[in-house]
């Protein structure tokens, strides 16, 4: 029933090569960080394993709902999980849609989630390595991204000093499943060493989460719910960074937010507006309305891209956002993948589609 | 723009001025309770709305003494006949909610229904109301819609739209039965008894964050409506989302049909476009309308994203301070969808207001207390 669409051959102007903001790299097996690790972390992987705040060890508790969450065509022939094999990820996706570069996400086993704060660290440094040698080094399209443990600053600020001297890592991965909302005292260290080296925070949803439900009134009882907190879980997140401040005592501070969709963002503009209007004295370090914040140092990754019943709609959302804002992002090799030819079902201009496609994120990311 | 007579006004905020004035509706055990535990001396203000804090008031609206809304004439005076309204919904959104004392939440819910009915819906007959429950426990929540339904001048239920859990969960539907049976909407307000932090990554620092999460939370709300199937379940029920804000919605909209064509093994019980159910079901009260002040053509493009005029209900949000003067309403709006607006779409949401209720027994409206 796909055929008509699959068969839509290339128009010339589609082949752009592009920046693609969201892939992920996935272990072999468990034991994959084993070379990265050090003896005393490997015993106690193997012996006492991860320590998350959920009630199933290594799975999820809102089950995916295809092939764990991941294209089912994205299973390598030699075994392993999608996203494992890089010739598959070469043949599957870089080489067909023509991506000049590739910006890798590394969820998994990255200490994001784990509550032992040493192991924490100690996994964040191995998946920091694993990325340079089995994805970077072998594959020079792709960039990866800076995994800390975002609940230990003091350990974030030494990986990313670290790692910012190697120009192949051009952002910093944060869970945004934190213990507090992101924008609270506690994580300024972070913000301060990303202004300092000049990399964006990039926001992924993780798996586990940060000790709070998924929503406001509880945790959710179906994937479909659990997957639009996605969305609303990163209003809190932008309401935090700005009502805290932190563009005020960071004003170079750039934020990339990455799997959680773009139009709901105009809307909360106006609603941050309208709000700090009455209680500014609540908050006086705010000092500009906060949508200018939101204009200035967000950048949105254009997948799961919404799809309005009138697809002309996504335009005046972009109206709104900026053009300037939008960076291109696949999510390689998961169920909801956007592939870049049918991202947007809306006619782009040229400069629109350089813009969203390549040149929004060079600038973001210094490529 | 100035709102034209004979409007009504969905979301009304009177408050019962202190609790002893709940004494005389509580019977001899909590009367007992109350006084000797000094339950009596405490305001059961929500955290959510703060007194003295600039949204829970606008500045002209302020009584000289006592909480906002508390004062019947000064409501009488800018709430009913300032906008000219020819029925206004009181939401007594009263801190019984809160209580983790389930049958101390039933008492003092079904008291302040009470008041209610003797204290507002008595003294004027433009008056209607809001059935509080306590949701702590839907069958509690259940048996006090029952038994407030025979006043004909309730005509809807009104929840907080963050509680213990996320509220399309089969353990709330009682209410909804109860709610479709006695054909009450539910309405659901801003506003959260904080069982959890309000966002997904913890607990704010501020309280303008907590108020901004309300959009945030009326969103997973109805996500929680659309895929526990309420819907589908209770087939006449609607729902009233109150000081939600409405731009979100688009989004919501966008997000949630794409989301169940990808996952809709996992809800079977969804047989059409969410975006559908939405326009045909859910309805949001105007007020705060967060769109940027110089540019009245952002809520005709939301309009036009939601692809309908039939979901907006008017409301003042009387005494919260959204909007300053008269500038109740957004400006260019067609005669048509202006008319909805403010009557038509009430009308049908709500049977009640129709005057045709024509369940056995009730009482005609204005024949007095709820006994």
């Amino acid at each position: 029933m796909n055929a008509p669409v699959l068969e839509k051959s290339l128009q010339p102007q589609q082949r752009l090569a592009i920046v693609d903001c969201d892939i992920h790299p996935t272990h072999k097996s468990p034991a994959a960080l084993v070379p990265y690790l050090p003896a005393r972390w490997v015993e106690h992987a193997r012996t006492f394993g991860a320590h998350v705040r959920q009630g199933l060890v290594g799975q999820l508790t809102h089950p995916r709902m295809m092939a764990a969450g991941q294209r089912a065509d994205s299973y390598p022939a030699s075994g392993g999980p999608p996203g494992s094999d890089l010739p598959l990820m070469q043949k599957q996706h870089l080489d067909p849609n023509g991506v000049e570069i590739g910006m890798l996400v590394a969820l998994a086993r990255g200490g994001m989630e784990e509550q032992n704060q040493e192991f924490a660290a100690a996994l964040s440094h191995a998946v920091n390595d694993w990325q340079i040698e089995e994805w970077i080094r072998p594959e020079p399209r792709l960039r990866a991204g800076i995994v800390v443990p975002q609940d230990d600053p003091m350990t974030c600020v030494g990986e990313i000093e670290l790692r910012a001297q190697n120009p192949a890592f051009r952002q910093i991965i944060v869970s945004p499943r934190t213990s507090e909302p992101l924008g609270r005292r506690r994580y300024w260290p972070i913000y301060e060493a990303a202004e300092r080296v000049g990399l964006p925070i990039g926001l992924h949803p993780a798996g586990a989460s940060g000790g709070h439900p998924s929503t406001g009134s509880g945790w959710p009882t179906y994937y479909l719910q659990e997957h639009y907190s996605f969305e609303t879980g990163m209003q809190g997140i932008v309401a935090s960074m700005i009502f805290e401040g932190i563009f005020e005592r960071f004003p170079k501070l750039r934020v990339c937010m990455i799997e959680c969709g773009f139009s709901w963002t105009p809307a909360l503009g106006w609603r941050m507006d309208k709000a700090w209007e009455r209680m500014r004295k609540e908050v006086p370090h705010v000092k500009r309305p906060p949508s200018e914040y939101l204009r200035e140092h967000f950048w949105f990754a254009t997948q799961p891209i919404e799809e309005p019943e009138n697809p002309k709609h996504l335009v005046d959302i972009i109206d709104w956002i900026g053009w300037d804002k939008l960076v291109f992002s696949s999510d390689y090799p998961h169920w909801d993948f956007d592939d870049p030819r049918y991202t947007f079902k809306i006619n782009l201009t040229e400069k629109q589609r350089t813009a969203i496609f390549r040149e929004n994120a060079k600038a973001l990311y210094r490529l | 723009m100035k709102v034209p007579h004979g409007a009504i006004d969905c979301d009304i905020h009177p408050a019962v001025p202190d609790t002893r004035a709940l004494l005389p509706y509580l019977d001899d055990y909590w009367r007992d309770q109350f006084v000797n535990r000094h339950i009596d001396r405490s305001a059961f203000t929500l955290m959510s709305y703060p007194p003295n804090s600039p949204l829970s008031c606008r500045p002209d609206w302020r009584p000289e003494q006592g909480l906002p809304g508390s004062d019947f004439a000064a409501l009488k005076r800018d709430a009913l006949d300032g906008f000219g309204t020819r029925y206004s919904i009181c939401n007594v959104f009263h801190g019984a909610i809160a209580l983790f004392n389930e049958d101390m939440a039933a008492a003092l819910c079904a008291a302040v229904n009470d008041w209610t009915a003797k204290e507002l819906l008595d003294r004027d007959p433009r008056l209607r109301a809001s059935i509080l429950v306590p949701l702590q426990s839907p069958a509690l929540a259940a048996k006090e819609i029952e038994r407030v339904a025979k006043d004909p001048r309730f005509v809807q239920v009104l929840m907080p739209v963050m509680a213990d859990h996320l509220i399309g969960g089969r353990a709330y539907w009682p209410i909804y039965e109860a709610a479709e049976k006695h054909r009450l909407p539910v309405a659901v307000h801003a506003g959260s008894t904080f069982r959890h932090a309000p966002t997904y990554s913890g607990w704010t620092s501020y309280q303008v964050e907590d108020y901004v999460a309300n959009g945030a939370a009326f969103e997973n709300m109805l996500v929680s409506f659309i895929a526990e199937g309420v819907f589908q379940k209770y087939p006449s029920l609607k729902l009233v989302c109150t000081e939600s804000g409405v731009t979100w919605l688009p989004t919501l909209l966008w997000r949630v049909n794409k989301d169940w064509r990808g996952v809709r093994a996992e809800v079977p019980w969804i047989d059409r476009l969410p975006s559908d159910i939405v326009r045909e079901r859910v309805r949001f009260t105007l007020q705060p309308l967060d769109v940027p002040k110089a540019d009245a053509g952002v809520f005709l493009k939301t309009m036009e994203h939601i692809g309908s005029d039939r979901v907006f209900l008017f409301s003042t949000d009387y005494p919260h301070w959204h909007f300053d003067g008269e500038e109740v309403l957004p400006d260019g709006l067609p005669e048509d969808s202006l008319r909805r607006l403010l009557t038509e779409n009430a009308l049908e949401t709500y049977p009640r207001l129709r005057g045709d209720d024509t369940l056995a027994g009730n009482p005609r409206p204005h024949d007095g207390a709820l006994q």
